[in-house]
């Protein structure tokens, strides 16, 4: 861990043959009390002390090195030994040492959240998307996976996953947000922490073959409307998939980020549906079923959808995930140090298009002020918004809301339960993408409230 | 290439040799040379009747798909006791471990405590064959017979007082059986509209 640790003031006298130039002084100033001085480096044995140690093979991780890191030596200074060479790592890069978020997991061990609270740009990394399943993470073997398209198609195939990368491909970044991220907060404001309130969005660039290429090699017949996607998980997780959508955006995606799905995500191959929720990108997808109507799986009947508690009746294949936004920063785990310069920061995505605009306000309402949106913006992926802010030290209300390019404008928590009710428990409140307000008390920390005060 | 296979986990197997993926490839070779069609690019091996048959287990809220078979509430009972009593609990009203409450509810779904139950909540019978069959028991899923999986169906449906005790279900009677919350649902894919 880095220490704030004293300058090795004695280190730097001690060697007068070198005049101490602005990179040394800064190496220094980063010292580790315990790590080798630059006076000791500089000694011969010493020297060959420090190198061996550096081309020793690394340690296998201990308890201190975070997940995904290897411990390696550090030197004092690190502009006064070779550093290792490649492949120390066995030829997969890993995250520094010193990096140590991690996706939190659920104690029953069926999701994962992504760290939003550290989160940077608009890409989640692979190993922090977040996670959810139904029956857990299937290992498979690519080679022996393959895609089974029927139904009513004029020409029922299978795709090994060598044929899948044969057809034309297709890359795009898209946001994937479970329908049920955010639903712990829409009765009352009860999260603490970033992550556990909203950490299961995340955002990839995927590539693949495009799901409308495939069909085509099968061929739809007349009154084909529907796909069922199924599953090669322990729970053959199945969805119906309007075939509107199928040839329009979506993707078999066998890859994320550059290199192949994790398996978390669905490796070898997923169904990608842009701006849909997350449980219709079917994850170790294995079967395409196209019919005339929805098969009402229990992912689309007992769960998934949107029980309204004033009517009683529920809203079914409520695919789209509307516009949301949320400040990362400030977030209820950070405090502000004391008044001044703050950038709020956060991420805004749609599932209907692009985001046109972001705003901000600072006084729960009273008056927005538009957030300056990070090049590119993309249609139904993540984008980052940003608005510089000077603290008074006085209480304030934070808020972003996000509108897309089809004009639909994030709601109020008030606006939401307006419609759908509201149940203190018992119901699954899906799609809460109600504008999150933080507010920020006068010693700086703060606080997750709920706030419909200034719509 | 090696050899291309499709496992499942209801126990069949299905090889396609390489020869044949071999000859599939000459043959779109030579009708490449001809003239490519453009939208289609040939790629992907005929699927056998047998392997669609082996790997198409589900079911439509039709019945489509219901294989043949029958149960009843007292095989049902004694299979309920042995595979889902942990998590379901012997009430079926929830257990120790994650199962939810399959029955009861009816009634809440404007309450202040909405319990969303197959009793209470599920619009079709045929959700529980194909779900069970695909997905459970949740330690071991995907092992029970179809006449297994319908015995279940009689004994949750027969506890939720939907059926009578005393009825066989199977392929023929189950998507007619008419669930509490059928009318529950209508399909809308937008969010609402609040300006």
């Amino acid at each position: 861990m880095t220490k704030k640790s004293k300058p090795h003031v004695p280190a730097v006298t001690a060697v007068p043959e070198f005049s101490i130039s602005a990179r040394h002084s800064k190496a220094l100033a980063l010292t580790a009390d315990q790590a080798p001085t630059r006076r000791t480096l500089l000694l011969g044995a010493a020297t060959a002390a420090g190198a061996a140690a550096l081309a020793a093979s690394p340690k296998k991780a201990r308890a201190i090195a975070p997940p995904g890191a290897v411990e390696y030596p550090v030197p004092a200074d690190p502009t006064l030994v070779p550093g290792r060479p490649p492949g120390l790592n066995g030829g997969y890069g890993t995250r520094s040492q010193f990096e140590t978020e991690v996706r939190e997991w659920s104690g029953s061990g069926t999701s994962s959240r992504t760290p939003l609270a550290s989160s940077e740009g608009t890409i989640t990394p692979s190993a922090l998307h977040f996670e959810r399943h139904h029956n857990g993470i299937p290992e498979i073997n690519p080679e022996e996976h393959a895609l089974l398209v029927h139904g009513m198609v004029k020409r029922p195939l299978t795709f090994s996953m060598a044929d899948l990368k044969r057809l034309p491909s297709t890359s795009r970044v898209a946001f994937i947000e479970c329908a049920g991220n955010s639903a712990g907060e829409y009765h009352a404001a009860r999260g603490k922490e970033l992550h556990n309130m909203h950490g299961l969005v995340s955002s990839s660039e995927w590539t693949g073959v495009a799901l409308s290429t495939v069909l085509r090699e099968a061929g739809l017949k007349p009154g084909a409307a529907w796909i069922l996607a199924e599953g090669r998980d322990a729970s053959m997780l199945s969805r119906s998939i309007p075939v509107e959508k199928a040839l329009d955006d979506a993707i078999l995606a066998y890859a994320q980020n550059g290199e192949a799905l994790r398996p978390e995500q669905g490796y070898p191959l997923r169904l990608l549906l842009p701006g849909w929720e997350g449980v219709t990108n079917v994850k170790w997808l294995h079967r395409l079923d196209v019919s005339d109507a929805p098969f009402q799986t229990r992912e689309e009947t007992s769960h998934y959808t949107d029980l309204n508690i004033i009517t009683g009746k529920a809203k079914q294949f409520t695919f789209i995930m509307a516009a949301k936004s949320l400040i990362l920063f400030p977030h209820p785990e950070a405090k502000l140090e004391g008044p001044g310069f703050y950038e709020i920061t956060g991420l805004a995505w749609s599932g209907r298009g692009r985001i046109k605009r972001v705003e901000v306000t600072t006084d729960g309402g009273k008056s927005w002020h538009l957030a300056e949106l990070q090049d590119p913006v993309l249609p139904k992926a993540q984008t980052r918004f940003r608005f510089p802010w000077v603290w008074d030290g006085e209480p304030a209300m934070l808020q972003s809301r996000a509108t897309d390019e089809t004009g639909y404008v994030q709601p109020s928590i008030r606006q939401l339960k307006e419609v759908r009710g509201d149940a203190e428990r018992g119901n699954v409140n899906y799609h809460n993408n109600a504008i999150q307000t933080w507010r920020v008390n006068p010693g700086g920390t703060i606080e997750n409230v709920h706030f419909s005060g200034h719509p | 290439m090696s050899t291309f296979l499709a496992t499942h986990k209801l126990g069949i197997r299905f090889g396609i040799s390489a020869l044949v993926l071999a000859v599939w490839t000459m043959d779109l070779g030579r009708a490449s040379a001809q003239g490519f069609t453009p939208g289609r690019y040939g790629i992907g091996t005929p699927a056998e009747a047998e392997l669609i048959a082996a790997l198409d287990v589900d079911v439509r809220a039709d019945g489509h798909g219901l294989p043949a078979g029958t149960g009843n509430y007292e095989a049902g009972a004694v299979l309920f006791s042995q595979l889902c009593v942990d998590c379901h609990g012997e009430n079926l009203l929830g257990g120790r471990e994650r199962g939810g409450a399959l029955i009861g509810g009816r009634g809440t779904l404007t309450s202040e405590y909405p319990r969303r139950t197959v009793e209470s909540y599920w619009p079709y019978a045929t959700i529980l064959f194909d779900y069970i069959r695909r997905a459970m028991p949740y330690p071991s899923p995907g092992g029970l017979e179809p006449s297994q999986v319908y015995s279940v169906i009689a004994y949750v449906l027969g506890k939720a007082n939907i059926i009578e005790k005393s009825m066989v279900i199977g392929a023929d009677n189950l998507a007619a059986i008419e669930m509490p919350n059928r009318d529950g649902f209508r399909s809308d894919w937008q969010p609402e509209m609040f300006r």
